[in-house]
């Protein structure tokens, strides 16, 4: 039992911490990138191609002077950003991030790289856990007694509920086609072919499900909440120092997760056609697909974010309500219809 | 190690819901709700029926409640000076009727002659599924006129009349 | 060492109690709401434990429909709510004690 134990408590650390190094990664992504589709040049000038520049914002807001309102409601307050980072910490433990069959760790078979290897209702717990995101950005929009957090809070929330309808209806049509709540089967159903991946014969639902997630993780075009423009930076501009970090982190591992999501439900995952292999070698390259995958669609949030305008507010209940849902539910009657007639 | 668990989860849920039905603040009430319908979850578990755990939390924790906090938020009702009725004879016998239903639920539980539970079919959602698209069809679809009422009903009562 | 059913049904008669105290003896609408809904699940608890006891999946089932009657429950409780709150201006249901304001 403790060699389990162990085990499981490597690949938490493991995971958790290329979860936490993805800010890192993701802080450096999106300001050259920025600049890049902006047409400048960007931070440079800290270590080589400005690689440090995030080492150099963590110290930054470190030092910063952690001003607390005396107006707040303390206990609210100081709890909001702990809610949004267990939030977003928690849903990365179900995701496969790689196999290794035949792979042995103290004598216990590692199977998947997955940290929850038993639970069987995967994709519930991470709809469940995400669902809970909600608290963390409403309670710091009130706890913070200012017009502006209030406003953006309940907007994000509104949307966040929103969204949640159809990205679980897309999710749904994936749970269809696959039988299983468990995303390691989800995975291993779209093993073998191109054609097997979930967004080919799905692609009503991949599309529904990224734009959803999009609105998920509070990303632009979707960003009402923390309009830098009109909020000034809506539920969290009470926030200083460490706990604003807390929010920013939260948002980057909310997105980290987001694509991992994606590249799991609907491009194969760690699975790449034509590619069998096993023992350490296997399990270190079917990770490499993953992290390319999700690279992929990391760099797709940051492209999305500098090139589209935001959505008014109600053209953004309006897309979630009157055009996601509408296509969400198409997409699972098409599933139904082609899993009686035997094509999928 | 499993009993541990339980037994965390138990003290923890009554302790919550102590605290939302008696402290002040709406918000806390809430959130200490939250915290007790976690607990509940847990339990489920514990009992095995891990799709009911996983629906608990989405749709109590992550839905229901959500809706109160917005309703909370948007009424900002100020705080009622009291939070439990001040009339005193009112307030003995809502606790009295609290206390009598606890002791009758415990003392029917202990005298109760146990036999050990009989292995059924694990909580899965696949075998829930055969059973609500199965003997449970009818309900299921009612279920859903049901929610739609609610849903209509909840925006006509809302709804200003100019 | 499987927990003993009667331990799952004591917490559901004192989780029961505490919701039935919330509502006796709370006066704000949102309250009783909340009282009500912990009394919901404290049933829902009771009925997985006796399923788990008789080794019935039918419980689940039944706790299934609770769930989705409570949602409905709640939701037309706080429209109602907000609705007495626009006349009255206050959630004290003490004050609702006329037919026709």
């Amino acid at each position: 039992m403790w060699a389990e134990l162990a085990v499981t408590a490597i690949k938490l650390v493991v995971a958790a911490v290329a979860l936490l190094s993805s800010v890192v990664v993701m802080v450096w992504v999106e300001r050259r990138g920025a600049a890049f589709i902006q047409d400048r040049l960007g931070p440079n000038r800290v270590g080589p191609l400005g690689l440090l520049q995030p080492v150099i914002d963590a110290v930054k807001l470190f030092f910063k002077e952690d001003v607390t309102p005396a107006t707040v409601n303390r206990g609210l307050y100081f709890l909001a950003p702990m809610i949004s980072m267990f939030v977003a910490l928690a849903t990365f433990i179900v995701i496969p991030f790689g196999s290794a069959k035949g792979v042995e760790l103290f004598g216990v078979p590692f199977g998947d790289f997955i940290v929850a290897g038993d639970l069987e209702v995967g994709i519930l717990f991470l709809l469940a856990i995400g669902s809970l995101g909600v608290y963390g950005i409403v309670l710091a929009g009130w706890s913070s007694n200012n017009k502006y957090s209030l406003l953006g809070g309940l907007r994000s929330s509104a949307q966040l509920i929103s969204y949640e309808l159809s990205m679980t209806l897309a999710v749904l049509g994936v749970l269809l086609a696959t039988g299983s709540l468990h995303l390691g089967d989800v995975v291993s159903h779209q093993a073998g072919a191109l054609w097997r991946w979930n967004a080919v014969p799905q692609v009503l639902g991949f599309v529904t499900f990224v734009i959803a997630v999009f609105a998920e993780t509070n990303r632009l075009p979707f960003d009402l909440a923390e309009a830098e423009t009109e909020l000034v930076a809506g539920y969290h501009v009470e926030y200083s120092s460490m706990k604003f970090a807390a929010f920013f982190m939260s948002e980057y591992m909310n997105m980290a997760t987001a694509a991992a999501l994606i590249v799991t439900l609907f491009l194969g995952g760690w699975t790449l056609p034509g590619l069998h292999l096993e023992g350490w070698l296997g399990l270190a390259v079917s990770v490499g697909v993953f992290l390319a995958k999700v690279a992929f669609f990391l760099w797709l949030f940051v492209w999305v974010r500098w090139s589209l305008p935001r959505f008014r507010y109600d053209q953004l209940m309006e897309i979630g309500w009157k055009g996601l849902l509408p296509l969400a539910t198409l997409n699972i009657v098409w599933v139904g219809v082609a899993m009686t007639l035997g094509w999928l | 190690m499993v009993t541990l668990v339980f037994y965390l989860a138990a003290a923890v849920a009554v302790g919550s819901a102590l605290v939302a039905v008696s402290h002040r603040s709406p918000v806390v009430n809430v959130l200490s709700l939250v915290v007790t319908f976690f607990c509940v979850a847990v339990n489920y578990a514990l009992l095995g029926a891990s799709f009911l755990a996983a629906a608990q939390i989405l749709v109590y924790a992550g839905a229901i409640l959500v809706l109160f906090l917005f309703v909370v938020m948007l009424l900002n009702a100020p705080e009622l000076p009291q939070a439990i009725d001040p009339r005193p004879i009112q307030r003995w016998l809502g606790a009295a009727a609290a206390a009598a239903t606890a002791l009758a639920g415990i003392l029917l539980v202990v005298a109760w002659r146990v036999t050990p539970p009989v292995a059924g079919p694990g909580g899965d959602a696949a075998a829930l599924g055969r059973l609500l698209v199965g003997p449970y069809l009818f309900a299921f679809e009612l279920i859903a006129v049901l929610l739609l009422a609610a849903l209509v009903g909840a925006y006509v009562l809302v709804k200003r009349k100019h | 060492m499987a927990i003993p059913t009667t331990h799952f049904v004591i917490l559901a008669a004192l989780l029961f109690a505490v919701g039935a105290a919330g509502v006796l003896l709370r006066r704000s609408g949102i309250s009783i709401l909340l009282g009500i809904e912990i009394m919901l699940n404290a049933a829902n608890l009771a009925l997985v434990a006796f399923g788990r006891q008789h080794g019935q999946l039918d419980a689940q089932v039944f706790v299934f429909f609770v769930m989705a009657v409570a949602a409905a429950e709640v939701v037309v409780g706080l429209a109602l709510l907000v609705a007495v709150f626009r006349r009255l201006r206050s959630i004290d249901v003490d004050r609702l004690n006329a037919l026709r304001w």
